[in-house]
């Protein structure tokens, strides 16, 4: 069923599909031979061509070094849209809206925490909810969630999760402003409600890392990476069931208005940005991303109370917190003119280089500090955005790993028991619901993190700073 | 006839479901999306909830009824464990599930949702029906 495309070698690590029939524009894809020979083995370039194919997309369709089959849009794909004449689409945004992740750094090395791994991670399993069908920690009131969907990170802070100095930290100040409750159904409240505060499960998880490499010493100490052996702790989720309701609730309105025969696939459906539903839909996806920016703050601080139980004077900071399933309106150059612009980011993070106005202080010197979750018992990365992104990218690099193979491959092939094993002897720790999600998640299954890191360090859509190698996982 | 089978796809998980008439196939969809979640824990019938769902096509149904059961799982903590299901007419199906609160039992395959990539609904010849679903996972 995979038909073969034509691609044109432009460099080492960036390849073309021409325009050609309905696309509106070419595609890039930014992948190694060894990451592309990957890419080719599912849909994931029929995919980028139909999102080539749409309405008002401008400049060009972005494949990242991650990239895989999706539905409609593939994962690890980026698109901008016009803000006149383009649409905007749940599914160039992903169910999951705002999974994403954050990195903490800590003031311990590995030598404090070698032989408290164990004690560390099942103590964490306790404190943060995780796991299918139950619930996180938080009894809310549906007007409370209001405030959640419409604050973000701002009202967790104000009920006590984290500090103000937190939120600087956090894409969008952990608040999009455009977010508007009213559209957002009651169907989605009543399913996030009981989730809020809960890690959930699938390829989620907490992670304690230990920097293994410094790649950039200056950018990593702005950051707040010091050293070799610095304890770091990474955070993976996003909205829950609020963020997946948003999705297909907009989706099925969305279908009712506007159709879908002349789309190549069902799952691309979308809306004039320039709409009522399409405002209105973005307004919804802000308010899941919302959710999901105050879900990790919540998590975060449970995560800092349960590690001042166990090492005194902890110093827990958060370096970032980044989205990677998600629309924004950024402002780029494109062909010289500057424009505003609705970037999907599906699978793909934003890597804004030095000077960016939405920029903190902080970073804005250096660039956004850019995260790429590894797999379990794979390493992670920090990187560091750049110019270049902004030229080439949209200001967008990879997610992180990308999956090469199925769940139930994986499950066929490997017995969560012997992934354990592998990964203690490699010194890791490991702490999940059951032995089937660590088969289902096992390194195996992903693709080759270090050369998704090295092709986006390469091409310069996102620079290397630090890399981080897993010690204690824990998964729903 | 064999209920449903899971099909390969690189990040998530495909399956097709048959059936002798189309609600029966409509109902080992909801199998196999319990296997997929749950799967193959034993769940009890413990609980039984009754809703009808409506779409304009085959598909908008079998779309709003497997996400009917996302919902109830993450609203309610409800784990199916079967499903009937009946056309009142051509737009409103009736569905029965039976099943158990999701607590009593451990499992993490977080299902995020139904999918319309690749769906479809259709008669294959006399007395057999497949639906395709493709779940984000």
């Amino acid at each position: 069923m995979v038909q073969e495309i034509e691609l044109k070698k432009i460099s080492k690590n960036e390849w073309k599909i021409e325009k050609q029939g309905a696309m509106k524009v070419p595609v890039v894809v930014y992948a190694s031979e060894k990451l592309l020979k990957k890419i080719k083995e599912d849909i994931t370039l029929e995919q980028i061509k139909n999102v080539a194919m749409l309405p008002g997309i401008v400049k060009h369709a972005i494949c990242l070094p991650d990239a895989h089959q999706g539905y409609g849009f593939p994962i690890g794909g980026v698109a901008a849209f016009d803000l006149d004449e383009g649409i905007i689409s749940p599914g160039g945004v992903g169910y999951d809206i705002n999974c994403g992740v954050r990195l903490l750094a800590s003031n311990l090395t590995i030598k404090d925490i070698e032989k408290k791994k164990k004690e560390v991670i099942e103590k964490l399993f306790k404190a943060v909810p995780s796991g299918v069908g139950r619930g996180g920690a938080t009894k809310l009131s549906h007007d409370e969630v209001k405030q959640v969907l419409e604050q973000g990170a701002k009202w967790a802070v104000k009920e006590g999760y984290g500090t103000k100095e937190d939120l600087e930290r956090i894409e969008d100040g952990g608040c999009i402003s455009d977010a508007d409750a009213n559209n957002v159904s009651d169907r989605a409240i009543v399913r996030g409600l009981p989730q809020l505060g809960s890690l959930g499960a699938g390829n989620h998880f907490l992670e304690i890392q230990e920097v293994e490499e410094i790649y950039d010493k200056e950018i990593a100490r702005v950051f707040g990476i010091k050293e070799k052996g610095q304890i770091t702790v990474m955070i993976h989720c996003g909205s829950r069931g609020l963020g997946h309701q948003v999705a297909s609730d907009y989706i099925k309105l969305m279908e009712d208005k506007y159709g879908w025969s002349n789309l190549p696939d069902r799952e691309l459906i979308n809306a004039p940005i320039n709409s009522e539903l399409g405002r209105k839909y973005f307004s919804a996806m802000a308010a899941a991303a919302n959710f999901g920016f105050a879900n990790r703050h919540m998590i975060m601080q449970w995560v800092r109370e349960t590690m001042s139980g166990i090492f005194s004077g902890i110093k827990l900071d958060l370096i970032y917190d980044v989205a990677h399933n998600i629309a924004k309106i950024e402002e780029f150059n494109v062909d010289g003119k500057k424009m505003k612009l609705c970037i999907h980011r599906k699978g793909a993070t934003r890597a804004f280089g030095p000077g960016r106005k939405e920029l903190p202080e902080i970073y804005r010197k250096t660039g956004q500090p850019v995260l790429l979750p590894g797999s379990m018992g794979t390493a992670s990365y920090l990187l560091v955005g750049t110019e270049k992104a902004e030229e080439v990218s949209f200001a967008s690099t990879a997610h992180g790993a990308g999956r090469v193979s199925s769940r139930n491959a994986a499950l066929r092939n490997l017995r969560g028991e012997t992934v354990k094993k592998e990964l203690e002897r490699e010194g890791i720790e490991i702490k999940a619901g059951s032995w089937k999600s660590i088969a289902e998640e096992a390194p195996q299954a992903y693709k080759d993190i270090d050369e998704v890191a090295k092709v986006s360090h390469e091409v310069g859509i996102g620079n290397l700073v630090a890399k981080l190698k897993p010690i204690a996982v824990m998964k729903g | 006839m064999m209920k449903f089978k899971f099909l390969e796809h690189t990040a998530d998980t495909k399956f097709q479901a048959f059936g002798s008439t189309i609600e029966k196939a409509f109902e080992n969809s909801a199998l196999a999306l319990k296997e997929a979640i749950a799967g193959k824990i034993k769940i009890k019938d413990k609980v039984k909830k009754t809703f009808i769902v409506e779409g304009k096509d085959k598909e908008r149904i079998l779309y709003n009824f497997l996400e009917e059961i996302l919902f109830l799982l993450d609203a309610e903590g409800f784990i199916l464990n079967k499903a009937k299901c009946k056309f009142l007419n051509e737009n409103k199906l009736k569905v029965e599930v039976w099943g158990d609160s999701a607590k009593n039992y451990k499992f993490t395959n977080e299902v995020k949702a139904v999918t319309y990539n690749e769906m479809f609904v259709k008669k294959e010849k006399k007395n057999k029906f497949i639906c395709q679903v493709v779940l984000d996972t």
